[in-house]
């Protein structure tokens, strides 16, 4: 069992949960993923890495109450116990000294976007961090953006906060020189962001979140193409260069258990499952 | 008894033929997962048993990749010592409720049986099962542990092979660590066996066994990056067995092949075996599945997959690039997945998959094939007809055409040797790896082969990691 030591509420359905997984906290650095099983016969879970302590022992994931096992993972409380957390997946972001770089959040994964622009910010970079939400309520831990990051820029979907849309970066980057961006997020606006930087040639790092079963090459649902190549998203990723990533593939694929999802979802709630956040 | 004498048996036309094996009939067992092979009765198994002819000196021990005393268990079946019978099996075979179910008998100790050379060879492999649900069904006995060495081994892989080298070196004394990458014990057991081959409840029966010798399992553990190898060896382990099998799809390369519906045979049995999707929206993890499945590959696994997808209620066809003759695949398997249905289309391979507006897969063309000359390894020849293609309608494709090792160890262990067509580890015939300590066998070394031999490699690493445990490295490693 895993225990959740901390539940934090970011926003309408968006929770981050810190657990107890000190082998797991010694090795996981920015950019890597944990799979997560909530009980025993349960969904493996991607989930991106957000935290880690390795004092405490603790490592942290955010995730968006949208299907079934998010929005069962959503009820559990703090003293309550995971069946199986199995980590850190992946390989770590390349963490470097580029200059001035952008670090974009999208949704939910503005948790873990922040671990990168605090691992960014420690290697000597001068950090542009973008909050991107759906709309002002679910924006969440602009403060700890603020303290991590040299600038911090908001974007809404509906305009309800900062900017509308992302494509104010087209401005920001006809004005100030950018060494990187790397964006997580989902895969829809991940693409939007490789459109934008692709005039300006600013290399592009995207974190991806494909379907998975087992996160470590077993399965091959996760496999992407990238240039002229089928990679796995959960071994060679999960970032690649947005530039050359096929997105629409992606998507595509993305979509391909939907009426699944759906379905089980349903019957869940159906069943007195409730996706409140009570019991 | 007199009629008991060999002489007379061996000519007893009466005892040419075995007791056939009782089996849900297909009609039925294409709707549900249940087990196929019902199982002997005490009376099936005691009638096999007297089969036997007791050979002086006996051919069939001979055939098992782990030693098993055949003779002697089939012996005490006969005399009714049913739990001498399973101590004996189980001093050499750690999981015998799965040899007995999944290993391919016909090719191993049934092959050299004395009985085969005119009727049918004395079915071992239906004795051993019947003494494993014996034992389980009256009570498991743990044998005592021995006095512990101090020493201790990490072994990386729960399957079968590590399973068994962990069985046999804690049986030794040996402290053992057994770190399992996914959140069950069982490995390809658990995950690539279909539960109408082999129950998971029986897996995970003999998991407990292991763990019942001391073993200690670490799940969800991927070594690699949880901890690499090296470090493994600075936290203490004095040795390390690498078993962590070949979990890689290979793919076909063709146009298309990223369409949604289509599956490598690993994701499909994932889904099905491992997380129970076959019972979806029971369980939930889906497993979304057409009316047309085409399955790619002739081996255990496309047959595993093809009676799979019979059972979720698709027409299935198997694509296989040679003729029926070369099917990889066990006879008996063969059989089993053209009664319940399965159409064969032998002498082609894909060429491209289609897809329909959503990205899903509606159709494949396929390139007719002729066999040639067998090459080097003495495998027959394919070569494409020219202007042959055609095309079939299909909604899921199952890529089934073979897996390779798993990077992640290989990546994260320095030095490491490997083999770069394949990724598989170098090693000696006792599992020695080019690293002092290091060990590894079964699927990881030899690419995909069959349960058993990756339980016999276990075996015999684990007899040269106890050597080098007590009697330190050898001098003239290379």
């Amino acid at each position: 069992m895993y225990r959740i030591v901390a539940k934090e509420r970011l926003a309408y359905k968006h929770t981050l949960f810190t657990v107890e997984a000190p082998d797991i906290a010694a090795k996981a650095r920015p950019g890597q993923f944990l799979i997560v099983v909530p009980k025993e016969g349960g969904e493996r879970v991607p989930l991106s890495l957000c935290a880690y302590d390795q004092e405490a022992g603790t490592v942290s994931f955010a995730f968006h109450e949208v299907g079934r096992t998010t929005k069962e993972l959503g009820t559990l409380q703090e003293g309550e116990g995971l069946f199986n957390v199995t980590g850190p997946l992946g390989n770590p972001s390349e963490v470097r000294r580029y200059g001035r770089v952008l670090c974009i959040g999208g949704g939910i994964m503005i948790a873990p976007a922040l671990l990168q622009a605090r691992a960014l910010k420690e290697a000597g970079n001068e950090v542009i961090t973008i909050l991107a939400c759906r709309s002002a309520e679910f924006l969440f831990k602009r403060e700890e953006a603020e303290r991590v990051s040299d600038r911090v820029l908001i974007a809404s979907d509906d305009g309800t906060v900062g900017e509308r849309g992302l494509d104010f970066l087209t401005d920001l980057l006809a004005k100030d020189r950018i060494d990187r961006c790397t964006v997580i997020g989902p895969v829809v606006m991940m693409k939007r962001v490789c459109e934008l930087t692709r005039p300006f040639a600013v290399p592009t790092i995207v974190s991806l979140t494909p379907i998975m079963i087992d996160g470590m090459g077993m399965c091959g649902a996760c496999r992407v193409t990238v240039g002229d190549r089928m990679l796995f998203g959960c071994v060679d990723g999960p970032e690649f260069d947005g530039h050359r990533t096929n997105f629409d593939e992606l998507i595509k694929r993305q979509r391909s258990m939907l009426p699944e999802e759906r379905l089980s979802s349903m019957l869940w709630e159906h069943k007195g499952g409730c996706a409140c956040g009570r019991r | 008894m007199a009629g008991d004498e060999p002489s007379r048996r061996r000519n007893d036309r009466a005892l040419d033929e075995d007791v056939p094996m009782p089996r849900q009939d297909p009609k039925e067992r294409v709707k549900n997962f249940k087990e196929v092979a019902l199982g002997y009765t005490e009376e099936m198994a005691v009638a096999e048993a007297r089969r036997c002819l007791k050979c002086k000196s006996p051919q069939c021990q001979k055939g098992c990749p782990v030693e098993v005393p055949i003779p002697q268990f089939i012996d005490c079946i006969v005399q009714g010592r049913y739990e001498e019978g399973i101590a004996l099996i189980k001093s050499k075979n750690a999981l015998p409720a799965v040899c007995g179910r999944v290993c391919p008998q016909e090719q191993q100790c049934q092959m050299n049986c004395v009985r085969g050379k005119r009727g049918d060879p004395v079915n071992i492999g239906r004795l051993e099962r019947f003494l494993a649900d014996w034992e389980r069904e009256h009570g498991v006995r743990v044998p005592e542990r021995p006095a512990a060495t101090g020493r201790r081994v990490a072994i990386i892989g729960a399957g079968p092979s590590g399973l068994t080298a962990a069985s046999d070196l804690a049986r030794l004394g040996h402290g053992v660590t057994l770190f399992e990458a996914l959140h069950v014990a069982g490995g390809v057991l658990m995950y690539g066996i279909p539960e109408f081959r082999l129950p998971k409840e029986i897996v995970q029966r003999e998991v407990e066994y292991v763990q019942s010798l001391g073993v200690d399992l670490r799940l969800g553990n991927v070594i690699g990056r949880i901890a690499t190898i090296p470090e493994l060896l600075e936290q203490g382990y004095d040795a390390v067995y690498i078993a962590s099998g070949a979990g890689l799809p290979q793919w076909t390369g063709c146009p298309g092949e990223n369409l949604g519906g289509i599956y490598s045979a690993n994701e499909f049995l994932i889904r099905a075996n491992l997380m129970k999707a076959y019972r979806f929206p029971e369980t939930d993890t889906p497993l979304r599945i057409g009316k047309h499945v085409v399955v790619i590959g002739g081996g255990n696994v496309a047959m595993d997959c093809a009676r799979i997808s019979m059972r979720l209620g698709a027409k299935v066809c198997l694509n296989y690039r040679r003729s029926r003759n070369e099917l990889p695949a066990r006879r008996e398997e063969i059989e089993n997945a053209e009664e319940e249905g399965l159409t064969c289309n032998f002498l082609n391979a894909p060429a491209e998959f289609y897809g329909d507006e959503k990205g899903w897969v509606r159709a494949m063309r396929c390139t007719c094939m002729e066999l040639t000359e067998p090459d080097e390894r003495g495998r027959t020849g394919v070569r494409p007809i020219a202007c042959s293609d055609f095309e079939m309608e299909t909604d899921t494709v199952i890529v089934a055409i073979g897996q390779t090792p798993n990077p992640i160890i290989q990546r994260t262990t320095e030095g490491l040797r490997t083999n770069p067509r394949n990724g598989t580890i170098i090693v000696d015939e006792d599992g020695r790896t080019n690293l002092e300590g290091v060990f590894a066998g079964g699927d990881v070394a030899t690419g995909a082969a069959t349960v058993i031999s990756a339980m016999g490699a276990g075996k015999r690493t684990a007899r040269a990691i106890h050597e080098y445990l007590t009697t330190g490295p050898r001098g003239d490693r290379t």
